[in-house]
């Protein structure tokens, strides 16, 4: 688009100060967590490591950490398997119920949080007469960790045509081998996408997690927030929101390589491997997270 | 085993459909969409007062409350009102840097700000609601840059809930933004520069129009979300939400909380009606 000088100036004036409103609350507990003092003062009057060596050393944080990954691959494991299923069911074949079936999936990420939360913590203690442990907490993960998985897949599935299967099936090869040797292969690097947002999602999960929590176990998230209200702890939790912060540049690392590995194919985004057609699969990234 | 098992699918569609969606469709209409069912009948029962135990009988008490009593009244208007500021925020703060992505950035550019504000979206929720609780906070940083001008913060309430939410929510607003005005082709534009439209005319009366749906694409994210928060507004405030309300009373009136959470879902269902009317789910 042709635009005038002052045009141009003012845009990227804009466009520098929502990146700079992004970016600088995560660079300023950056800074707190290299903070000498236990109170919050900014600027922090001196530089130190101690709070990382604490963090590290900090029993629950660590058990926390465990929880939270347990959590985590287990509720992904269910969500691949389920929301394969669904992909595959829904992917190529139309039939009465198909709008319903994809509509139930999305439900547990479009309704808030705190509903879905209310709704599992409800049922499991008064009616099914469940106390609350670590298995109902993946159970709420996995729920809206299905429609993660089901829309990268589905989405391949719409993308690559039946034909392939079609000719497998014509040369000899029954449902399953045809499944294992030419379906299954095209879905691969879908899966794993799928599955890489569905455990991001789920070791981020705090809303549904404090409904469905047993009274001694905790999450990463849940740790943190408890912690966030001890002034001694404060130091600390900086310091492993900042590991957490470097950690999340993996799962974008991984993300960017499975959609450029695709290559032709389009990855989880449109056509064409490059840099616009991140755009659909940054969509598909948003609606995921947007279970919180 | 496994062939007989493979023949025995062989062109039978619909044992193939049954196969496949039995367990996931157990899951879903069994396990959520019954919690749903509950919630919807917990909504109606109460809870004895004296001795704290759910009387399991039909009653309206808990809608009444909802209805009658004007805190609660005040405390889902507080919420919308929240959602709907928050949402013009971003809307706002979005519409250049996404403008900026589609239209202005060369190939690199794009893909450098596409990942600019997708990082964020992986980092920790907590963990940026935790950055903003320090900015605002009595020695943090906004007061520090403030002080020397003889201002103070707004320090914790309202406008950090906004802040906040205005925060989390930022990337859910860019990135569908950004994706309407993809699907805009450049032709469009240059044919009304060519026509002789200035470029004001050119963005109201051609990129407007067009990528307005994607807007309100985004601003189903950012609405719903703010709807039913309750960690950030717990963490920078002290004011009460939909959520925070739904909170305090799951652990002594479960029923109260079950009602109080079919108003997020009403809430949402019928913005979710004006969405679609304005064409929001017509490209996503």
């Amino acid at each position: 688009m042709r635009l005038s000088k002052r045009a141009k100036v003012l845009l990227r004036l804009a466009v520098a100060l929502a990146l700079a409103f992004i970016y600088i609350p995560l660079l300023v507990i950056g800074v707190q967590a290299f903070n000498s003092s236990k109170i919050l003062k900014w600027p922090p009057p001196g530089f130190t490591l101690e709070w990382f060596s604490k963090a590290f050393e900090s029993e629950s944080a660590r058990e926390a950490l465990l929880t939270s990954l347990e959590a985590g691959l287990v509720a992904t494991t269910i969500a691949i398997v389920l929301g394969s299923l669904i992909a595959l069911a829904l992917g190529r074949r139309r039939f009465f119920g198909r709008e319903a079936i994809s509509f139930l999936v999305v439900i547990p990420i479009a309704l808030p949080g705190i509903v879905t939360g209310v709704a599992l913590s409800n049922t499991f203690t008064q009616v099914l007469g469940i106390s609350l442990s670590l298995m109902t907490v993946i159970i709420g993960h996995a729920t809206f960790c299905i429609v993660v998985v089901y829309n990268n897949v589905v989405a391949r599935l719409r993308r690559t045509s039946g034909s392939l299967e079609e000719a497998s099936s014509d040369l000899g090869a029954d449902t399953w081998q045809t499944f294992r040797l030419v379906t299954f292969p095209s879905l691969r690097t879908a899966v794993a996408a799928g599955a890489l947002l569905a455990f991001a999602l789920s070791f981020d999960e705090i809303i549904v997690t404090t409904f469905t929590i047993g009274a001694g176990e905790e999450t990463l998230p849940i740790w943190i927030f408890r912690n966030l209200f001890r002034p001694n702890q404060l130091p600390i939790v900086d310091a492993v929101a900042v590991i957490l912060i470097l950690i999340s540049i993996i799962p974008v690392y991984i993300a960017h390589r499975l959609s450029s590995d695709e290559g032709g194919v389009g990855g989880r985004g449109g056509a064409g491997g490059g840099g616009p057609s991140a755009a659909p699969s940054a969509i598909a990234e948003a609606e995921a997270t947007a279970a919180h | 085993m496994g062939r007989r098992l493979a023949g025995l699918f062989y062109h039978r569609p619909k044992l193939q459909l049954g196969a496949l969606l039995a367990a996931p469709m157990a899951w879903l209409v069994l396990l959520y969409l019954g919690a749903l069912a509950i919630l919807l009948i917990t909504a109606f029962w109460t809870v004895n007062p004296l001795s704290g135990t759910v009387i399991k009988e039909f009653s309206l008490e808990n809608f009444e409350e909802l209805v009658n009593v004007p805190v609660y009244r005040e405390i889902v208007w507080r919420t919308v009102r929240t959602a709907v500021l928050v949402t013009l925020t971003d809307a706002i703060i979005a519409f250049p840097i996404a403008f900026y992505m589609a239209k202005v950035a060369g190939r690199r550019g794009k893909a450098i700000l596409v990942i600019a504000v997708l990082m964020p979206l992986w980092s920790s929720y907590l963990v940026k609601v935790l950055a903003w609780r320090e900015i605002i906070a009595e020695h943090g940083i906004i007061n520090w840059g403030l002080g020397p001008l003889g201002l103070h913060g707004p320090g914790e309430g309202l406008v950090a809930v906004w802040l906040v939410f205005t925060y989390l929510w930022l990337p859910y607003m860019v990135l569908p933004i950004f994706a309407g005005l993809e699907r805009i082709p450049n032709s469009l534009i240059s044919a009304s520069e060519d026509l002789g439209a200035s470029p004001f005319t050119t963005f109201r009366r051609v990129i407007l129009p067009l990528v307005f749906p994607a807007v309100v694409a985004g601003s189903i994210f950012t609405f719903s979300l703010t709807l039913g928060d309750y960690i950030a507004p717990k963490l920078v405030s002290n004011e009460q939400f939909i959520g925070t309300s739904i909170f305090a009373s799951i652990t002594n009136n479960q029923p109260f909380a079950a009602a109080f959470a079919l108003v997020p879902i009403v809430i949402v269902i019928a913005y979710l009606g004006v969405a679609r009317r304005l064409g929001a789910f017509e490209h996503v």
